[in-house]
């Protein structure tokens, strides 16, 4: 119920929303004969903060604030939005929105009954608004500690830049059933960037983190400290790296962030909506082998305070654990509701949009996979020719030719089983169905990210986790230019 | 009539709004006011999948307290919230440092002249209408070929928008454009092998939009044609970047050149102007006072007067990109590309499509290009590809799950010839680009 009045009072009160105005654009939109509907209201404020050349640069404060209204049937969704939370507004809304059904005559009209179940569910994150957890000043400090901080650690150092974002959203979500759900989401980041010089030439390294929490994240345990030494760590290394090699050859990937191998070999073409309409390399796989018999897939909404985390997804759904691969096999795929009454299983807790402004898809959480049995050391050692990748920058696929790259930001030659020389970052390429097949040694390392993912999907943005431990992949393109 | 009703008044919102700024303190401000208004509408498999309307709204404000600066934006333009965005904006102009290349731009710097580029053509087209057009595209598609076996549908989308910009030395202009697109996705399958690709088409004006068949069948056409695709063995070769994809390459150059990365010292051309970046043939440069063209405008997003200039000629780089900040921060003056450049265009060459396959000879024809893989401060290049191997001349099969990598810096000067295949949808114009060799991994 908490949870419920503060979105209430975040959202609705400013605008003069009633229960009793909620009845009535749901009725409108329920006097179609619809599957489904619901009313999503959002409030979301957000601030970023930059420090770049020594000096405070820029700091900015952002509202954004709507309703998005819904109607589905069958396969077909109507929606609209507006900027304005007012009842003749949304009302307007739903009746363009209920327009999608075109069978012609109107349901019985049905009432429709805003009921707030006080049901109990967990909670993965704070409701506290993360932008007041320092003062303006408090922040303005942080900022200039980790820049003469990070300043002070090589002399090679020629430019940093850190910045520090926050994030709090209040939603509210009115379904058709009557039902009121609310969430508090914080959400925050900090980012450091380095940029260093050594007989003329540059190189920049980069390392950032944060999660659902407030700015007390940075603080304890120093971690904004931590995320200006690796970022010259990296760079530093990035200055002595030589020429990337070019083909197939045995890669190991390093715990966490490399994770998103993951997420774009695996995870996206593993959302419902894809395999609904049969246009991922995964369709029709459910029960067949996709993995080596290590690995072991999972979603994981529930993970407390990660950045991927959701107590209910963006429809109202908690989320859950979802075994996505289980020793090799698939298991299932992630769902929104649209989607699993369409496929005829359960949603997921995967429906997530980026905004009142766009419609819910199915989407990841925080995708990882679980420990293995070797000792990564064990691992290294393994290989007598290869490529170890330690950090990534960004990825992409193509679910349906099932084909994927990720771009290696850190990276390193195994030679005789040891790592060796550094070499340049090299953009990675596979096929999605297959390479979690080559897997053949999974490390004890499970690690997740720090907090720096964003996913795109049909130009909409949510912030996402990944994990996993040390992995030895038998065969990988590496796209260097040393042939 | 009705946009300029709406231009005025939005007009009178960005003025109280800065004059709220001068009355909080502020010693100079600058606010862009926007509203949009759209129709998504999408099908799939011969039937209506989704119907969106949208309706946008939004300002934004910076302002200076001298040489301090603070900005603000919101979704909710009541006046309540309109005070509370300029007083966030001057709250945080408490906090942030003096910065001396700070600012408004200098006022001889802002535009003053404003001709009609004829970028508003409303299409009073209505969901029925849409549906229709989307339905025709994605039929033809779907019947030009029985490998043809599923879709991810066709869209139109059509928006209409008004936006104002403001500041505080008396610039005050607004405009209304519009923007209509059709596109089209389908899947096609051989066997195993399972491929998707689409087409676009996207205007001002929607009378300038290919037809919905034409649409329809290119999606197709480029979907049969990937399918059976294979990887290559690892080698060096030449590349020739198709139109789509060549724009990507000019799009890293321009990075490379822009103020920001300038003065960070983080691009790969620093200290490059007026020096050999291209080959002696090669000329860029910007337009934009092209009538009825994605990216025209006759100011930038501080209301600095746009140039029709070269950027580069013989092959020289003549001049950078750059916003009043990062120029100041150069000590040089905005080249009104502050939010980009405007209808970048590279000389075509002579040669078309299938002159630039013969001139690429033996070498991998590049369709579509994966990840980010660019690093701007070095200009090492690695992305993954697809697209076909190509002999004398002549497409052989396509390839997929290869990369190719190579420096930018070498990639730009290598390039042996621009196509006149031009792609007019975006801001960026260009026909296809060979470059001399570039190093592709494959199996
Ligand atoms: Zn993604």
């Amino acid at each position: 119920m908490e949870i419920l009045n503060l979105a209430r009072q975040a959202i609705l009160m400013p605008t003069g929303i009633q229960d009793g105005d909620i009845e009535k654009i749901m009725g409108r939109l329920l006097s179609s004969p619809v599957d489904a509907a619901d009313i999503y209201f959002q409030s979301s404020h957000f601030e970023s903060w930059v420090m770049e050349g020594g000096i405070i640069k820029e700091g900015s404060h952002n509202i954004e604030q709507g309703a998005g209204v819904r109607a589905v049937f069958g396969e077909k969704t109507g929606f609209a939005y507006s900027d304005r939370i007012e009842l003749p507004v949304l009302l307007e809304a739903a009746n363009n929105v209920k327009a999608i059904v075109r069978q012609g005559q109107d349901a019985e009209p049905l009432h429709c009954k805003v009921a707030t179940k006080a049901a109990g569910r967990p909670n993965y994150y704070a409701t506290q608004n993360p932008l007041k957890s320092l003062a303006d000043q408090q922040k303005i400090d942080l900022l200039r500690r980790v820049d003469s901080e990070t300043r002070k650690l090589d002399s090679r150092i020629e430019e940093v830049i850190v910045s520090l974002v926050g994030l709090h959203e209040h939603i509210l979500v009115a379904r058709q059933d009557g039902s009121l759900v609310a969430d508090v989401r914080p959400l925050v980041r900090m980012n450091v960037t380095v940029i260093v010089e050594q007989n003329g030439q540059r190189e920049q390294g980069s390392m950032g983190g944060g999660g659902r929490s407030d700015y007390g994240y940075f603080i304890d345990r120093d971690t904004a400290l931590e995320y200006g030494r690796e970022a010259v760590r990296q760079a530093l290394v990035n200055l002595e790296a030589v020429e990337a090699p070019a083909g197939n050859m045995t890669v190991v990937l390093g715990p966490g962030w490399p994770g998103i191998l993951l997420h774009e070999a695996i995870g996206h073409g593993l959302e419902g909506d894809f395999n609904r309409k049969g246009t991922s390399a995964f369709s029709g796989r459910v029960g067949e082998r996709v993995a080596s018999d290590l690995c072991t897939v999972v979603d994981d909404g529930t993970l407390e305070g990660r950045r991927g985390s959701l107590s209910i997804d963006d429809e109202g759904t908690p989320t859950e654990l979802t075994v996505l691969i289980e020793n090799g096999i698939l298991k299932g795929y992630m769902q929104d509701q649209l989607n699993a009454r369409l496929m005829g299983v359960n949603p997921t807790g995967n429906g997530r949009r980026e905004s009142y402004a766009h419609l819910p898809m199915p989407r990841m959480t925080n995708t990882y996979m679980l420990a293995g049995q070797h000792d990564p050391e064990e691992i290294i050692k393994t290989v007598k020719k290869g490529l170890y990748a330690k950090n990534f920058g960004g990825g992409q696929v193509d679910i349906t030719s099932g084909k994927f790259v990720f771009s290696a930001s850190e990276a390193y030659l195994i030679e005789n089983g040891k790592i060796t020389r550094a070499v340049k970052g090299a953009t990675l390429i596979g096929n999605g169905p297959d390479v979690l097949t080559k897997v053949s040694m999974v490390g004890t390392d499970l690690a997740l990210d720090s907090g720096v993912g964003s996913c795109g999907k049909e130009g909409q943005s949510v912030p996402v986790g990944v994990g996993q431990p040390t992995l030895k992949i038998d065969g990988l393109t590496v796209g260097g230019t040393s042939v | 009539m009705q946009n300029h009703q709406q231009i005025n008044r939005l007009k009178n919102t960005v003025q109280s709004i800065l004059d709220e700024a001068v009355k909080q303190g502020a010693s100079a401000a600058e606010a862009g006011l926007s509203q949009e208004n759209g129709l998504s509408v999408s099908v799939r498999l011969g039937d209506v999948e989704t119907i969106e309307h949208h309706c946008d709204q939004g300002l934004g404000v910076t302002v200076y307290f001298g040489k301090r600066k603070g900005s603000a934006s919101t979704t909710d333009l009541s006046p309540a919230s309109i005070r509370e965005t300029v007083g966030a904006a001057c709250s945080i102009a408490r906090y942030t440092s003096e910065d001396e290349y700070a600012g408004l731009p200098e006022k001889e710097l802002l535009a003053t002249e404003f001709p009609d580029l004829d970028l508003n053509h409303p299409w009073d087209i209505g969901v029925d209408g849409a549906i229709a057009l989307a339905i025709e595209c994605e039929s033809a598609a779907r019947s030009y070929h029985k490998e043809i076996t599923n879709s991810e549908g066709a869209s139109v989308d059509t928006h209409q928008g008004v936006r104002v910009l403001g500041n505080s030395l008396g610039f005050l202009q607004g405009y209304a454009s519009t923007r209509h697109s059709l596109s089209c996705s389908v899947l096609g399958q051989r066997g195993d092998s399972m491929q998707r690709d689409y087409w676009y088409t996207v205007a001002r004006n929607a009378a300038n939009l290919e037809s919905a068949a034409d649409v329809g069948k290119k999606a197709a056409e480029r979907t049969i044609r990937r399918l059976e695709g294979r990887s290559l063995s690892t080698r060096q070769c030449p590349v020739l970047y198709c139109a789509e994809t060549a724009s990507g390459l000019l799009g890293s150059f321009i990075g490379a050149i822009s103020g920001g990365n300038l003065y960070r010292k983080s691009s790969f051309l620093l200290d490059a102007l007026n020096t050999q970046v291209f080959p002696e043939f090669v000329r860029i440069h910007e337009q934009p006072y092209l009538k009825g063209a994605l990216g025209s405008g006759a100011y930038d997003g501080e209301g600095v007067a746009t140039q029709t200039r070269d950027i580069v000629s013989d092959g020289i780089l003549r001049g950078y990109v750059l916003s009043t900040y990062s120029a100041r921060k150069l000590g040089l003056r905005s080249t009104g590309n502050a939010g980009g450049v405007h209808n970048l265009t590279i000389d075509p060459g002579k040669l078309d499509y299938q002159g630039m396959l013969k001139e690429l000879n033996t070498g991998l024809l590049v369709t579509e290009l994966m990840g980010q893989g660019v690093n701007m401060v070095t200009g090492d290049y690695s992305r993954g590809a697809a697209g076909f191997w190509v002999e004398n001349g002549e497409i052989q099969y396509p390839v997929e799950e290869i990369t190719i990598a190579g420096n930018l810096k070498d990639m730009l000067k290598n390039i042996v010839a621009v196509g006149n295949d031009v792609d007019y949808r975006g801001n960026i114009r260009t026909g296809s680009i060979l470059v001399e060799r570039m190093s592709i991994a494959g199996e």
